[in-house]
């Protein structure tokens, strides 16, 4: 399947993709409201390893095709997408489910290639799905709880070309299919 | 050709789902004693607690069974099996061994019973509200008692001791609990790991007593009040769970002729010594890569593994089951802890590198032999990226080159030499 691929040699760590990444995935869609304002905060699941000087390359999630962290997940909530929401058509991207996840961190310690995020943060109980707050007490509507979710790439469901692609100065993140 | 799984969970999931890749006509049953659609067993410490809800607990959608063709008997218990006869003696749940029970005919068997707890032959081990802490209706029976339990006895500070721990902490149920080792998780971490973990622990206000042993439950009537240690004291309660350990569940195959070590022996087909019977999950015991010895490892993803490569080979596949090793993930409020492979080396030609940061609640520390990583600690902060080393230990990369890095804060794949990341980075996986 088409996934990216980053090219090191043109990459010049400048962290647009991280910054695209986390503007898309924000509710606002705006890159300051998501950086300032959201709570949670959308955090970019792409992650730009760096060496000083001269070495750069960002890396994100593989969607292998015998996933290790599908395999590690008990509450299934890491998962194959075997239709597109979008198009129906046959897909095969590695999501999470996240009204399942209960941020036990199992598929962290799995993914070789460790670009699975703990996204933690305090926030009103959605509602009826409880999700998993060890640290403060309380369910429900209104009350403070701690929210533990894995979060990873998902090749921008709403796009034909992934934001971190798009927004790289260097063409240095490429979107295809390779053996 | 009739397939028949022994077990609904992990492991039998796995195996249905590699069946029907292979063979979409033939039919599957499922036993299993409980009365459950699949669920996950690790969640039943998060429905205790209340952080997730009865409708999450299954491990896959209403139509599993349907979608895959998969016939179910459900709250029936598998008391022996008849290989010669290629047979399956069922009764019904409570009902022990005697009486005529059902018969169910297989062509291809698969026992993915799982473990069953392990309860050593403490006085007073059958009142009342003392319970065992791996099934669905454990974690549903605590919660009903738990209305009128203020102080719990959790004997055994292992992994499942701990998520009992943080289901009855979360429901404001005070707790104690006593080990006989020396530390905390002693068996998934090293010392200075296992002391950072109880801080935390004590620090949430658990009372944590190792080196000891619960000796006597103690009752009012035949309803746990207490307990006695072996050093004499006393400890009051209203409910003990025994959390000390799960052994492989292999009763009911006893006289079958099966090869039963610590678990079902397998080979790397799971297969069993008789042909055409295969186990996998908790129940068996298969390649541990690492050490080179057949062990049960019982944790999720292998079960889920090794039932898919035995439903493979079930139904003419030729998957082959290249080894396992221990791994877990458990996140004590405030202490997440990765713990991977071979963490208490024993024997020659091991060499250790340690971070520690007691201090602040980090730890790590990596276990190297034959200049490959085969085993990793992280607590705190830095366990994000613990996947890479998992990795590593996996696909049994020489990490020599790069052995003094694996420990950094950033460390990643721009610290690894140059054709090894862009091998990894570069192709479709
Ligand atoms: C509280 C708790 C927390 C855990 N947390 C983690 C974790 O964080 N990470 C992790 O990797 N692992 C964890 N585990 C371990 C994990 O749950 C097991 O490794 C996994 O469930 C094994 O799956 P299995 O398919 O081998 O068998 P099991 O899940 O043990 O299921 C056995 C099945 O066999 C059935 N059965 C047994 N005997 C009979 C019989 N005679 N007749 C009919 N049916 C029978 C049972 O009803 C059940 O359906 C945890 C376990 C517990 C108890
Ligand atoms: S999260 Fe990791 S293990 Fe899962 S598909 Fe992506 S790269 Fe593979
Ligand atoms: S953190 Fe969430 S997605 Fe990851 S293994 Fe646990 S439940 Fe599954």
């Amino acid at each position: 399947m088409k996934i990216v691929y980053p090219k090191e040699e043109v990459c010049m760590a400048c962290r647009l993709c991280e910054v695209a990444c986390i503007t898309e995935h924000s509710k606002s869609k705006d890159t300051l409201k998501a950086y300032k304002k959201e709570n949670p905060a959308p955090l970019s699941r792409t992650l730009v390893e760096e060496i000083f000087p001269g070495l750069s390359v960002s890396v994100m999630c593989r969607h292998c095709s015998d996933a290790p962290c599908i395999e590690a997940c008990f509450t299934s909530a890491m998962h194959r997408l075997a239709l597109s929401e979008v198009e129906g058509k046959p897909d095969g991207r590695v999501i999470v489910n996240e009204p399942k996840c209960v941020g036990c961190w199992m598929c962290i310690m799995a993914c070789p290639f460790g670009v699975i995020k703990r996204n933690q943060y305090i926030g009103e109980g959605q509602g009826d799905n409880p999700l998993n707050p060890p640290l403060l007490r309380g369910k429900g509507k209104g009350q403070e709880i701690k929210v533990k979710l894995s979060s990873k790439c998902d090749l921008c469901p709403d796009r034909s070309i992934p934001a971190c692609v798009e927004a790289c100065p260097n063409k240095a993140l490429v979107h295809e299919e390779r053996n | 050709m009739k397939y028949l799984i022994i077990g609904n969970s992990a492991a039998a999931a796995g195996a249905v789902e590699a069946i029907r890749r292979n063979d979409k006509r033939n039919s599957i049953t499922i036993i299993s004693d409980e009365p459950h659609h699949v669920y996950s067993r690790p969640l039943i410490s998060y429905l205790l607690a209340g952080h997730t809800k009865e409708d999450k607990m299954y491990y896959r959608d209403e139509n599993f069974y349907k979608e895959n063709n998969v016939e179910t008997v459900f709250n029936k218990r598998v008391t022996a099996v008849d290989t010669k006869k290629k047979q399956v003696i069922l009764n019904n749940k409570g009902q022990g061994t005697r009486g005529k029970g059902q018969v169910i005919d297989y062509d291809k068997l698969l026992i993915a019973t799982g473990g069953i707890p392990f309860i050593p032959p403490i006085k007073g081990k059958d009142r009342k509200n003392v319970y065992t802490f791996t099934k669905w209706s454990d974690a549903a029976e605590i919660l009903q008692v738990s209305k009128n339990v203020k102080k719990a006895v959790v004997i055994g500070a292992g992994m499942i001791g701990l998520k009992a721990i943080e289901g009855l902490t979360a429901i404001g149920i005070d707790v104690t609990v006593v080990e006989l080792a020396p530390e905390v998780l002693s068996r998934a971490l090293d010392r200075d790991a296992s002391r950072i973990v109880q801080r935390k622990m004590e620090e949430a206000g658990v009372e944590v007593i190792t080196n000891n042993e619960v000796v006597e439950i103690t009752g009012k009537g035949n309803v746990a009040n207490g307990v006695v240690l072996r050093d004499k004291k006393k400890i009051k309660c209203d409910l003990v769970i025994v959390a000390i350990g799960v052994i492989p569940n292999t009763v009911f195959i006893k006289n079958s002729g099966i090869k039963i070590n610590r678990g079902v022996v397998v080979d790397e087909r799971m297969e069993t010594s008789v042909k055409g019977v295969y186990a996998a999950g908790d129940v068996a015991e298969a390649l541990n890569m690492l050490t080179n010895e057949k062990m049960p490892i019982p944790i999720w993803p292998l079960a889920y593994r090794q039932g898919g490569i035995a439903g493979d080979n079930m139904s003419g596949g030729s998957f082959v089951y290249k080894g396992g090793f221990p791994m877990n993930s458990i996140e004590f409020p405030g202490v997440p802890t990765i713990s991977i492979g071979i963490i208490d080396p024993r024997g020659e030609g091991y060499e250790s590198i340690v971070k520690n940061d007691a201090a602040n609640g980090n730890y790590k520390r990596i276990i190297i032999k034959n200049e490959r990583l085969v085993g990793a600690i992280l607590v705190g902060a830095d366990v994000d990226r613990a996947g890479i080393l998992t990795g590593l230990i996996k696909e049994q990369t020489p990490v020599t080159a790069f052995k003094d890095k694996l420990l950094d804060r950033n460390f990643g794949f721009v610290s690894m030499p140059k054709d090894l990341r862009k091998e990894r980075l570069g192709r479709a996986i």
